[in-house]
């Protein structure tokens, strides 16, 4: 469990900015540019964490927890997640119920801290942010009740284990249904257009990116990490949901699931080229129509 | 008995005489007739015993004389002379009077007598006797006749009482007379008090002491 | 179970030697903490003896009581509903020392210490009052003092219209609880309460009848109306032990008076289930509307009783489908989070104090930047925000966490029978979220960023007396959020003695047992990996230049440019207009560069102001016209009533 464990941590730590990098190569790209090189990410990091800080005086103590939660849940969260077929290092009855509210905790230290600097562009962000997620969450259970219901799990491990590929000809229309409110949901918390532009720094456009407007330097590397895993966490689950395939050994398992958010990560990239993003009045009302789909694919499941 | 009911009935008539009577010195005095047509029954119906000389004679002395001699003195001191148009009108109460007393006739058949009482008018004519009383009460403006009406319902107890004569001590039945007695004390002094502040003894202006 | 009575006693005691006239004011509060002290101590000595014993425990006095006589049983029931209260009030009592400073001196404090302690010796009545009439009499006692309590700053119109809504809704619920108990009384014996499972299941009217009485004491939505007055009228240490603690009891008479059927119908766990939903997400709706602390924590009640009521609603699911694990989930998780509410919101309600103490005011707006002036006040009050949220590593996670995994046993059935129940987990999940806006709503704005009036400016730390009363609060989350499974077997024998069913070694739950394990190792390494990193950081932060806030480049930013309450909460009211119907009124900025404008906005209570008020206005106009006809102050009418009752009963008779 142990070795599990670590192997757990170490992907999560060390390739979720390849993530990042992908995605904007593959933005670049549609834009008829060449890109940054995909090892851009981890630069950036590294450098940024080994600058020196600046802290307004406004700011207190919160002002630290929130990158520092935003690191250290993505990857206890990701302990629970299976590596495709690769099975999670902790496993347990209820886990995911978990896994949910340790992002929760996540959005409330950013949040927090994004008061914290007395700002009105940050307090803005602050709201949007608790605003919209608050609609995610029910997406999120219903889908994993789908999934529960038909594997017969309360488990992580159990949920998305072996049984999943034989879900898919008798349920396909609710995985379906699944996996596209996943989708929405994980553009969403990531911040990803059509929600929210990464990218820019106009008041117009920003959730998340506003609230992190006063962090600098190791705070900064920290934030940019943090929400490098959290991509990876989320994804992790469509992946497998996605490519429900497994083969027997651990170490092609591990490979097929990279190659699987590889390829999510692409189509992130290819989403935020093709789209642009949504008027914020729009979001809730996406969001409760994926409260609607995700609520009908349960009622499939149910009968 | 046959005795006993005639002089029932002729207070049945009294009754009626006083409900349709608009001049307050006749009713007057039929309360003092029936209150000595009252004095009478004790005698008629148990005999003469210590027991009932003596309340024929308080009954006599006090509803025949002493309590209409009061009231024929508290009407010359006012200086009234005749009833308002009562609240229901004179022959509204008289049929109203005439109702309850066959109601009471027949109510009383209902009852679950003994059989020495089944013949005798006492029951029904004391409930006819009350109601009448409480007819005038509640339909008549004038104070005087209201406390008329009040002596024709302790007229109608009375009767009632009667019945039970040799059950009920003495007394009880001085303590009923006395409050009797009190009774009309009380209302004479109201009276004056009434008459004295509104030059008047109409009781609809009591309604404004309400609040 | 002498030790809990003996508590009762001493909390009774307390209140008069608060009171005694002639002391001098230290003095009688220094007694009356010390009453509460020997109460506390008696009490928790009480239910740790207790939790060794696995059956319950009763004591009878045969005192000449008519039509009963005075019988007190604990069991693991009420044992779980007593812990917090003699945790509660004596930090309550430690926490009126510091009180009466500055802006919120009480009015006439030994009037309130007097009924504080009759009202925590009423609660502790109610909770082991083993006989119906005993029950009712405590209930009352309790009651009645809540109003004084409630009302103990009656100088205000607001408290005296609080303190009225308030009477009014306990004198309705304590007749329905009687009518209830009349109803029963033909199966009690002698109006003893019953064992588990003693008896059918009550008629619905019956059933109605106790729901309308314990639901007007717990603060289920239609009925919530007094909630929101009473809590922000009252002192704040009243409000702690009122929110903490009295509205629990109404949870704790549903689930006495359930525990007394062996089969309950399928209805009464959906009435629970639906009500509990409905509760919680208006009452989190109506939180978020409010710009006054303390009302805002009053709603949040709301909805925990909501919570409360959903993990009861699943317990009579699982009696009426037979399913114990599902008994024991439902069950365990709204008990637990009874006292885990109990715990946070008198955390909260006694923070809240402390700032309202020392700023002289309720409003959310008038505050900002007050972490840096009362630091163990904020850090506090974070604690109990994030507890309240259902964050792990906190208590609240735990609570939500076990009535999630017992909605989940019905997974696999069928959507006649049960599996409906699983709307509990998104319904759960959308209540998180939206408590989680709200707290970190009035976290933020009022600890937050930079003082907005000069009263924030000015702002004090709390007394130590305030400080030390929220500190075992705040352990007590964080213990139990850590070792969860500390609470399993209590809860266990809690669904034991709900059912009826005793056994000599209670059995933990299994599922339960492996999670929490799980939890509390998950939440002791969060704790260690954020404490960590973030004393790291500060470390390397110490001698980081200061400068003021970039923001994306905004020059000389103010106060007043911080984002404020409403504005924080706009969009998600903007979500429940139909229900909340703000009021809002302001300039509309139109010109380019616009004039000095203000902005208002307020959120009534939708019930109270839209339904209760018209109701009994209503009513008071029927009577009104109903009196004008009958006294009339004609002699005659009168006489006339008199004989019309004469002859109706002469009628009746015969």
């Amino acid at each position: 469990m142990l070795i599990n464990a670590l192997i757990h941590t170490l992907v999560v730590l060390l390739l979720s900015p390849l993530l990042i990098g992908i995605i904007i190569r593959v933005k670049s790209r549609f834009a008829g540019r060449r890109g940054a090189p995909l090892v851009q990410p981890w630069r950036d990091i590294w450098r940024l964490l080994r600058k020196d800080l600046v802290i307004s005086h406004t700011t207190s103590w919160v002002f630290f927890v929130g990158p520092v939660l935003g690191v250290v849940v993505p990857v206890l969260a990701f302990l629970f997640v299976p590596l495709g077929a690769f099975p999670a290092a902790i496993s347990f009855e209820g886990d995911f119920i978990l896994w949910l509210y340790l992002f929760a905790l996540a959005r409330f230290a950013t949040a927090a801290a994004a008061l914290d600097t007395g700002s009105s562009f940050e307090g803005m962000g602050a709201a949007r942010e608790v605003t919209y997620a608050s609609l995610a969450e029910p997406v999120l259970f219903f889908c994993l009740l789908v999934i529960a219901r038909l594997s017969g799990s309360l488990s992580f491990n159990g949920m998305f284990g072996a049984d999943i590929a034989a879900m898919w000809p008798t349920a396909g229309v609710s995985l379906l249904l699944v996996a596209l409110c996943w989708m929405l949901v994980l553009l969403l918390e990531n911040a990803r257009i059509p929600f929210d532009d990464p990218t820019t720094h106009l008041e117009l456009t920003m959730i998340h990116e506003v609230m992190v407007l006063d962090h600098s330097g190791p705070l900064l590397g920290l934030v940019h990490w943090g929400a490098a895993m959290k991509l990876m966490v989320s994804g992790a689950l469509l992946v497998r949901v996605i490519l429900p395939f497994s083969t027997g050994h651990p170490g092609f398992d591990i490979a097929l699931f990279a190659l699987g958010m590889i390829l999510l990560a692409a189509l992130i990239g290819v989403v935020e080229s093709v789209m642009a993003r949504f008027k914020l009045p729009r979001i809730p009302q996406i969001m409760v129509g994926a409260i609607l789909f995700a609520f009908f694919a349960w009622i499939l499941v149910l009968r | 008995m046959n005795l006993v009911n005639n002089v029932l009935i002729l207070v049945v008539f009294i009754n009626f005489f006083m409900l349709s009577s608009s001049r307050l010195v006749p009713c007057i005095r039929a309360v003092s007739l029936q209150g000595a047509l009252l004095a009478l029954l004790p005698l008629l119906t148990h005999g003469f015993t210590a027991h009932t000389v003596v309340l024929s004679c308080g009954a006599l002395a006090l509803k025949g004389i002493i309590i209409p001699r009061l009231l024929l003195r508290t009407i010359e001191q006012v200086g009234i002379r005749r009833e308002l148009e009562p609240i229901i009108g004179y022959v509204p109460t008289t049929a109203l009077g005439a109702l309850l007393t066959s109601a009471s006739f027949l109510f009383a058949n209902q009852l679950p007598l003994l059989p020495e009482h089944v013949d005798s008018l006492f029951i029904p004519v004391s409930l006819s006797t009350l109601s009448s009383g409480l007819l005038l009460l509640m339909t008549r403006k004038k104070a005087i006749t209201q406390v008329l009406g009040y002596l024709v319902l302790e007229n109608g107890i009375y009767i009632f009482g009667i019945l039970l004569l040799e059950a009920m001590p003495t007394l009880v039945e001085a303590g009923v007379l006395l409050d009797l007695l009190v009774g009309i004390f009380v209302m004479g002094i109201v009276m004056h008090q009434i008459h004295r502040t509104y030059s008047d003894l109409g009781t609809e202006q009591l309604s404004a002491l309400k609040e | 179970m002498y030790w809990i009575l003996s508590a009762l006693l001493a909390f009774a005691v307390s209140g008069i030697l608060g009171f005694t006239p002639g002391l001098r004011q230290r003095l009688g509060t220094a007694l009356h903490l010390l009453c509460h002290v020997a109460a506390a101590a008696f009490g928790l000595y009480g239910l740790y003896r207790f939790a060794f014993s696995p059956l319950p425990d009763l004591i009878l006095f045969n005192l000449p009581l008519p039509l009963g006589e005075l019988t007190f049983r604990l069991d693991a029931i009420s044992a779980i509903f007593l812990a917090p209260v003699f945790l509660v009030a004596p930090l309550g009592a430690l926490y009126g020392l510091g009180y009466n400073q500055q802006h919120t001196t009480l009015h006439r404090p030994r009037k309130f210490r007097f009924w504080y302690g009759l009202m925590c010796a009423g609660t502790v009545g109610v909770l082991t009052a083993d006989n119906a009439i005993l029950f009712l009499l405590l209930w009352e006692i309790m009651a009645v003092s809540g109003y004084f309590v409630v009302a103990a700053e009656d100088h205000t119109p607001e408290a005296k219209s609080a303190g009225f809504v308030y009477f009014t809704a306990t004198r309705i619920g304590t007749l329905a609880l009687i009518a209830a108990f009349a109803l029963l009384y033909p199966l009690l014996d002698l109006f003893r309460f019953p064992a588990a499972g003693a008896l059918p299941a009550h008629p619905p009217l019956v059933f109605f009848l106790f729901l309308l009485g314990f639901g007007l004491k717990a603060g289920f939505m239609p009925l919530h109306v007094w909630l929101p007055g009473a809590h922000s009228a009252a002192p704040s240490h009243g409000s702690a032990f009122l929110s903490g603690i009295i509205i629990k009891l109404g949870i704790y008479g549903i689930v006495r008076v359930t525990s007394f059927c062996a089969a309950p119908p399928l209805y009464w766990g959906w009435t629970l289930l639906g009500l509990g939903a409905i509760s919680g997400i208006l009452g989190v709706a109506f939180a978020l509307a409010q710009h006054d602390i303390k009302r805002l924590l009053a709603y949040h009640s709301v909805e925990n009783i909501g919570i409360i009521a959903m993990g009861l609603g699943l317990a009579l699911l699982g009696r009426s489908t037979d399913n114990p694990a599902l008994i024991a989930l439902g069950l365990g998780g709204a008990l637990l989070h009874v006292v885990n509410h109990g715990l946070f919101k008198s955390l909260l309600f006694f923070s809240a104090g402390a700032v309202i103490r020392t700023t002289g005011t309720r409003d959310i707006d008038a505050f900002g930047g007050l972490l840096k002036r009362l630091p163990w006040t904020a850090a506090l009050f974070l604690v109990g925000a994030v507890a309240i949220s259902a964050l792990p590593p906190f208590n609240g996670f735990v609570s939500e966490w076990l009535i999630f995994i017992g909605a989940l046993q019905t997974l696999q059935s069928s959507l006649s029978d049960t599996a409906a129940a699983l709307m509990v987990l998104p319904v759960l999940g959308l209540i998180g979220g939206l408590a989680l806006a709200c707290f970190v709503k009035i976290f933020g704005i009022t600890f937050l960023g930079t003082p907005r009036t000069p009263a924030a400016q000015d702002a004090t730390e709390a007394t130590w007396g305030m400080r030390a009363a929220m500190l075992p609060l705040a352990l007590a989350c964080l213990v139990i959020g850590v070792l969860p499974t500390l609470t399993l077997p209590t809860l266990q024998m809690a669904a034991h003695h709900w059912t009826g069913i005793i056994s000599t070694y209670p059995t933990p739950l299994p599922t339960a047992i492996a999670g929490l394990g799980w939890v509390s190792r998950i939440a002791l390494v969060l704790i260690a990996a954020t404490l960590l990193l973030t004393l790291g950081l500060r470390f390397k932060a110490r001698r980081a230049p200061k400068t003021d806030t970039w923001g994306c480049g905004y020059n000389q930013p103010t106060a007043r440019m911080q984002y404020t309450a409403s504005s924080f909460a706009d969009g998600l009211i903007g979500w429940f207009r139909f229900s909340l119907q703000t009021k809002k009124s302001g300039a509309q900025l139109s010109e380019l560069f616009p004039k000095p404008g203000q902005f208002y906005s307020h959120t009534p209570d939708g019930v109270l102001e839209r339904l209760v008020l018209p109701l009994f206005q209503h009513i008071e106009n029927t009577f009104v016209w109903l009196r004008r006809r009958v006294q009339n102050g004609i002699i005659s009418f009168y006489l006339l009533s008199v004989t019309l009752t004469l002859v109706a009963l002469l009628i009746y008779i015969f």
